[in-house]
Parts: C-alpha cells; structure tokens; sequence
C-alpha cells in the first residue's frame, strides 16, 4: 500500500513536471540534455522541460561523460550545457555542429555577445559569463572599518584583523580540493603576475618568476583559512558562507545567488561582491573569465536538431531570466543586474581585463598536472621551485604521450 | 562424468571468465605497450569569447587533432616498449632520491607514494581485521542462544553498506565540523581537523576498512567455530587447560585454513584500495595506486587521458597482488598437497 503511493506520487510529480505550464508550443520531439549542475541551469533546463518531452540531467561530472556520450552515434543527448573549459574536447572530436541556419531561423532574441564563433561559425551559444569575485561579509568589514580590499595584498591584510577580532572562524575561504580545484585557483593567480602557461613550442613555462610569485601568494592564504582547505571545493566554501563561518572568499559568481537564498542561507543580505582582487597592483584582476552556454550534438538528425535548439530557445528566454534574475550573470536580454552581480561585472570590465579561460588540448594536460603537483607544496612536502619543476616534468610527460611534445 | 557433459556445465563459465576477465586483461597488456596519439595539425583559430558587454574574438594558433572524412579523430598507435612503465615508476627519479637518502623526496613521486599507502594500509589492516573478526566470533559463539540471531545481524551490518557510502559517511562525520569532531572538540576543547594531515586521515582510513571487513572475517570464522571438535575440547578442558591455552592449542589451528583464505581475501581487497581516497578526499596527502590508475583515466576538460600509464599502472597493480598473494598461496598449496595423501 505504502509502496502504491509512493509510486503514485512519484507519477504525478513526474507529469507535474510536464505540465506545458508556461511553454508557448508543444515539443514533440523527446529531448534530452546534459549539463553542469548549478542554479542557472537548474533555472534554464526547468524552463525547458515545460514544453515536454524533455530530460535534464545535472551533473556536476558532465566534463568527464559528455565527450564520449557525444561520440556515441546516435548521441546519447541532443542538448549539452558547456563552459569555454569543457567545449575543447567536442571541438577536437567533431561531435558537436554549426549552429548558423539554426540562429537565423530560432534565434531572434540572441545578442551577437552570446554567439560563439569559431573560426567563424556558430558552435554554441552563451547564456551567462562565470568569473571569481570577492565574496565579503559586509557587515564584518564594516564593523571593523576595513575597506573592500582590490588586491591580495589587501585581502591578506584584512584577513588579519579579521583574525585578530575572531568574529568568524577563519577569515578566508578558499577551493583549494586536491585536483582541478587548486589547479584553477593557480590558473587564476599565475596570469595576474604576468605568467604565460606555454613557450611557442608547446613546452611548458611555469617555471618562472610570476610561478614562485603566484605560488607564495596562494600560500599566504593558509594562515587564514580552514585547515582542511586542501578538501574544500566551491560548495564546501559556499556551506562555509552560509553558516557565517569565513568572512571572505575569491569565489565563482554562479556562487552568489546562493548567499541570498534565506531556505539554505544564515547570512541573507550579508554578503557583497567585489571585483577580483588583482595579483599586482593596478594589473588584470586575478582571475579568468568563462562562458557557459549551450551545444547542439552533431549526431542526431536534422529533425531532432532542429527540435532540441527550439527548446534551447525557450529555456534561453527572457521569461526563464526573469525567474531567476540572481542565478547568473545572464546574457539574455531581460537581464537586470542586482547587487550581487557587481563584483563579476567589475572583474568583467577591468582595465586591464583578465584573460578568458585558455582552454585547449595543451591546457587540460597542465590543469591536470598542476591540480597533482601543487597540494604536495601547501602540505609543505616540497618547496615553491621543486613544485614548479615537478608541474613542467608532469606536463612534459603527458604532453609526449598525448602527441603534443615531440 | 562423460566429457561432454562436463564440457557442458564448464563451458559457459569458462567461456565467460575467457570474455570478461582473460581478454580485457590481454587488452590492457598490449595497451600498456603502446601509445595511441591524436594526428595533431596547429592552425590559426579565430576564438569569440562573450565579455559582459562585448564580444572579444583573439586569433591564435591551436594544436588540434585532425579529423577523418567520417568526422572521427584520427589516431596513429606506435609500440614505446617499456616507456609507459617508466614514466609511471620514474626509477631515475626514484634512484636518484635513494641516492640522497631522502625519504620525502621518495614519497613524491606518485608512483611510490602510493605503494607505500597501499602496502601499509594492506599489511596494518590485515591482522587486525583477522583479530577482530575472530574476536567477534567467539563473542558471539559464547553468546546465549536467545539474543545470538539478533547479535550477528547487527555485526554484519556494516559489511553491507556499499564502500563509497561508508567512507563518505566517515568522511561526513569527521569533516570540519562533522557531528563527531564537533564532539571530540566540546570534550577535548581544541580544535579538531581530522583531513588537514596525512595522518589522521590514514588513521580513519584503517579504522574504516577494519570496522567494514571485520564482520566478513566474522562471519567466515564464526561458521568455523561450528565445526571444531567438541570431544579435543572437553579433554583439553578435562586436562586443566586455560581458556587462553584451548584458543591457542586447539581452536585457531583449527581455523587456519579459514585464516588463511580471509588473508588472501583481504590482501587482494585492500591492495586495491580506492574507495577511501576517494571517499575521504585524502588525494592531497594519500593516495592509492588503483587511485593512481583512476587518475591516469580520468579526462581532463580538453578530453586528454593518459591511457597507456593507466594500463602500465594496473599491470603494476596486478603484479603486486601476485606478489602479495604468493606466500598465503604457498600455504593453501603445501597443505591442500598434505591433505590428498
């Protein structure tokens, strides 16, 4: 009995889910999608599936699954949610098509910013901009008559007195998870002294000057975080936010809206965004600038395209923006941006602007290895120029190996 | 029993380790061999970027692979012989930090540093999951019948909770503020963080595989206690033998056998320890070599994946289960030869 009315219930939230509630056609064609796991698409992929017929899946892991369910003939989805980040692979392997005819016959209310083009055609569409910025307590700065720190200098400096007051538990958040995660934070960092990643002939160069720099400055924020950083990833921080626990954080701006959302939030209205904080003063605010946005498989028919990027549409509308205004740094049009989108759109438009996100074949070899090599320097296994020899001799072997080092 | 009747109960099964375990494993050998590259072209590439207002488009030369008229990456495979073993074991690295005597810059290396995790979670785990397990056993033998059914399903329970869960489970516990660390900090008054050094984290590691295999060991031994001879009991009791000295004399060579297979049992569960690493987010400070392998496989946002170190890797790993597993094996032998005469 019990059992029947689960199952009950699980039907009609299963054809609540399905109501063509705000839908203005009826989709016919079964679609599904996969895509990353966060608010904005939460919001996007809700819009969507009002017009039936649609499958979401949100997974924070889709990097590692879309390639091969793309290669798949035919794909195992027709709609994929990508980032500048995560696009390369379905770029290299050709799984993903051209979406000019589909733009002019669907795509009225795009903006040219939101089209991606490559070598000038359209392979996807972007629906928000992603970066880091600094995420502050107001409250607690304003408290302590400290001004909104612009670079890491400052931020560390704020951090102490924050430390010396002891209203939080530790003053700074930051993602630093063994992996991609700290990989990132060093991606962020390393361009803002002036490093480049590689030398013409695709070898590696972190080994320099800006390296140890980025390096001791990463360091630096140990003193101020949690002691078990080296597990944090970008919910672990977000929880920290939440429960009033950090004081500040360089964090993604999908992040935000969650600071205001008073089910999960103890520090509603709280929170203030700031731009980046920069590595040098007066340089590109130490952080990289991503995309995210839509692609359209290649290995479905036309029909099914066809289909999939009309409901892309509707999820891309002004109404879905309008839902969920705090979601995203939108591209949409009906975007109105709040207060929580300052400190994104400060980083976005600095003078000096931080680089985009270097995505390709070469970069994913060097996030991996930095993501392996660094934590053994933040534990104090190994020192700052020992690290940055270990990072340049991983890459050079995985670069052999993939074909991109002689 | 007619051959072919034979052949026809053995076939299947036979057929089917051929399939699912034989061929896969020939598979990663020769892959382990070689390296199968992208054909890679670099070509100007004009990137439009969305900025908040504006678009940016920078033209840059890419390295990308080639595309075949089907639209698939085409590939090239070259035999490297040993290349991929090397790179994976680093021995001029290795010998070099041997040369030095240092034992950090051993421990850097992954490939090492994972082999001394693996080996000392396999080895420290395995007594004591073989001591409680018998321990448990015997509690449980010597347990009054009415309360014995309701003992031993409520020890085997965390031998039923999927790995993952379990060390996540641990891992939520212990993090930050986990329930249990909020604890231990209100008593000890310190603040407690179980995750921000290798050797706490081992510590839970060995606690949780101990406290999720025990009730295997149990359950095994505690079918063994069945079955030891009441009559070398009860004239051990009869010439004034300890508790201590029947466990010691007459009980555990009984179970022998029994201590032996759990001991192959678990040296290969534990040599392929991943789980934990995974569970407790330890890869900052441990690491396994299954999660060595897993990490080699793993695609990278650019869909890089280093498929011939994965291969080499589980060679390695495989190659040290059978090293692990000869002498209990030795022992299975030795006596199974003494049995059939």
């Amino acid at each position: 009995m019990f059992l029947k009315k689960i199952a009950l219930a699980g039907a009609f939230s299963l054809m609540g889910g399905a109501a063509f509630a705000a839908c203005s056609y009826e989709n016919t064609v079964p679609i599904k999608s996969l895509s990353a796991g966060f608010e904005a698409w939460k919001a996007v992929t809700d819009a969507m599936a009002e017009c039936g017929n649609f499958q979401a899946e949100l997974d924070q892991e889709f990097r590692t699954k879309q390639p091969a369910a793309f290669e798949a003939n035919p794909s195992l989805y027709q709609i994929g949610g990508v980032s500048n980040g995560t696009i390369t692979p379905l770029i290299n392997a050709g799984t993903i098509r051209p979406l000019d005819d589909l733009v002019a016959k669907y795509g009225q209310n795009l903006t040219p910013n939101q089209l991606i083009r490559i070598n000038g055609e359209i392979m996807a569409v972007a629906m928000m901009v992603n970066t880091q910025h600094l995420m502050y307590r107001s409250d607690i700065l304003a408290d302590l008559g400290i001004e909104v720190p612009t670079s890491w200098d400052e931020v560390y400096a704020a951090a102490e007195k924050i430390q010396a007051a002891g209203v939080v538990d530790y003053p700074l958040g930051a993602t630093m998870k063994s992996g991609w995660n700290i990989a990132q934070e060093f991606v962020n960092m390393y361009p803002g002294f002036g490093g480049k990643f590689f030398n013409d002939d695709n070898t590696a160069a972190v080994n320099s000057e800006a390296g140890l720099q980025a390096l001791a400055t990463m360091q630096k924020a140990l003193a101020f975080t949690d002691p078990e950083v080296l597990v944090s990833d970008s919910t672990y921080v977000q929880q920290q936010f939440q429960q009033g626990k950090i004081a500040m954080a360089n964090l993604w701006a999908s992040r935000a809206g969650a600071m205001d959302d008073a089910a999960e939030s103890q520090v509603v209205g709280k929170v203030a965004m700031a731009a980046a904080p920069t590595a040098v003063a007066g340089g590109a605010p130490a952080t990289t600038l991503w995309w995210d946005g839509i692609v359209i498989a290649k290995n479905i028919s036309d029909e099914e395209a066809d289909a999939a990027f009309r409901l892309a549409m509707e999820g891309l509308d002004a109404e879905t923006v309008q839902g969920a205004n705090e979601a995203a740094i939108w591209l949409v049009q009906g975007y109105e941006p709040t207060d929580i989108a300052a400190g994104a759109i400060a980083t976005a438009m600095a003078t000096p602007a931080p680089p985009a996100y270097p995505s390709t074949t070469q970069m994913g070899l060097m996030h991996t290895a930095l993501g392996n090599e660094l934590p053994a320097f933040l534990t104090g296994d190994r020192d700052a120029e020992a690290t940055l020899v270990a990072i340049e001799e991983a890459y050079t072997t995985s670069a052999k190996e993939a074909g991109v080092l002689k | 029993m007619k051959f072919k009747t034979f052949a026809a109960f053995v076939g299947p099964s036979v057929f089917m380790m051929l399939l699912f375990i034989a061929a896969p494993l020939v598979s990663v050998f020769i892959q382990s061999f070689q390296v199968t590259q992208p054909i890679l072209e670099r070509v100007e590439v004009e990137t439009c970027t969305p900025g908040f207002l504006t678009q940016t488009c920078t033209t840059e030369t890419k390295t990308i692979p080639v595309l075949d008229d089907n639209g698939k990456t085409m590939t090239q495979t070259a035999w490297v012989g040993l290349q991929s073993y090397r790179n994976v074991l680093q021995m001029d690295k290795f010998w070099e930090a041997v040369g030095n005597g240092s034992w950090n810059d051993i421990m850097q290396i992954d490939f090492w540093k994972a082999l001394r995790f693996t080996l000392s979670f396999t080895l420290l785990t395995l007594p004591l999951v073989i001591g409680v397990g018998l321990a448990i056993a015997l509690a449980v033998n010597n347990a009054s019948r009415t309360i014995r059914g309701p003992v031993i399903f409520v020890s085997l329970l965390p031998f039923i909770i999927t790995p993952v869960i379990g060390s996540l489970s641990i891992y939520w516990l212990f993090v930050g503020d986990g329930i249990l660390t909020a604890m231990m900090e209100r008593w000890t008054g310190t603040n407690i963080s179980m995750f921000a050094q290798a050797w706490t984290i081992e510590l839970l590691m060995y606690f949780y595989r101990v406290w999720h295999v025990a009730p295997f060991a149990f359950v095994i031994f505690y079918a063994g206690l069945q079955t030891v001879n009441m009559d070398t009991l009860e004239s051990a009791v009869i010439d004034g033998a300890s508790r201590w000295e029947r466990l010691r004399h007459v009980i555990i060579p009984h179970l022998m056998p029994l201590i032996v297979f759990i001991a192959l049992i678990h040296l290969m569960d534990c040599y392929r320890v991943f789980e934990e690493i995974v569970g407790f987010r330890s890869q900052a400070h441990v690491i396994s070599l299954q999660w060595l392998t897993y990490d080699f496989m793993t695609p990278d946002d650019a869909g890089n994946r280093a498929i011939s170190r994965a291969s080499a890797s589980a060679m390695l790993t495989m190659i040290g289960i059978v090293f692990l597993l000869i002498l209990p094996l030795r022992r299975t032998w030795r006596d199974h030869k003494g049995s059939a005469h």
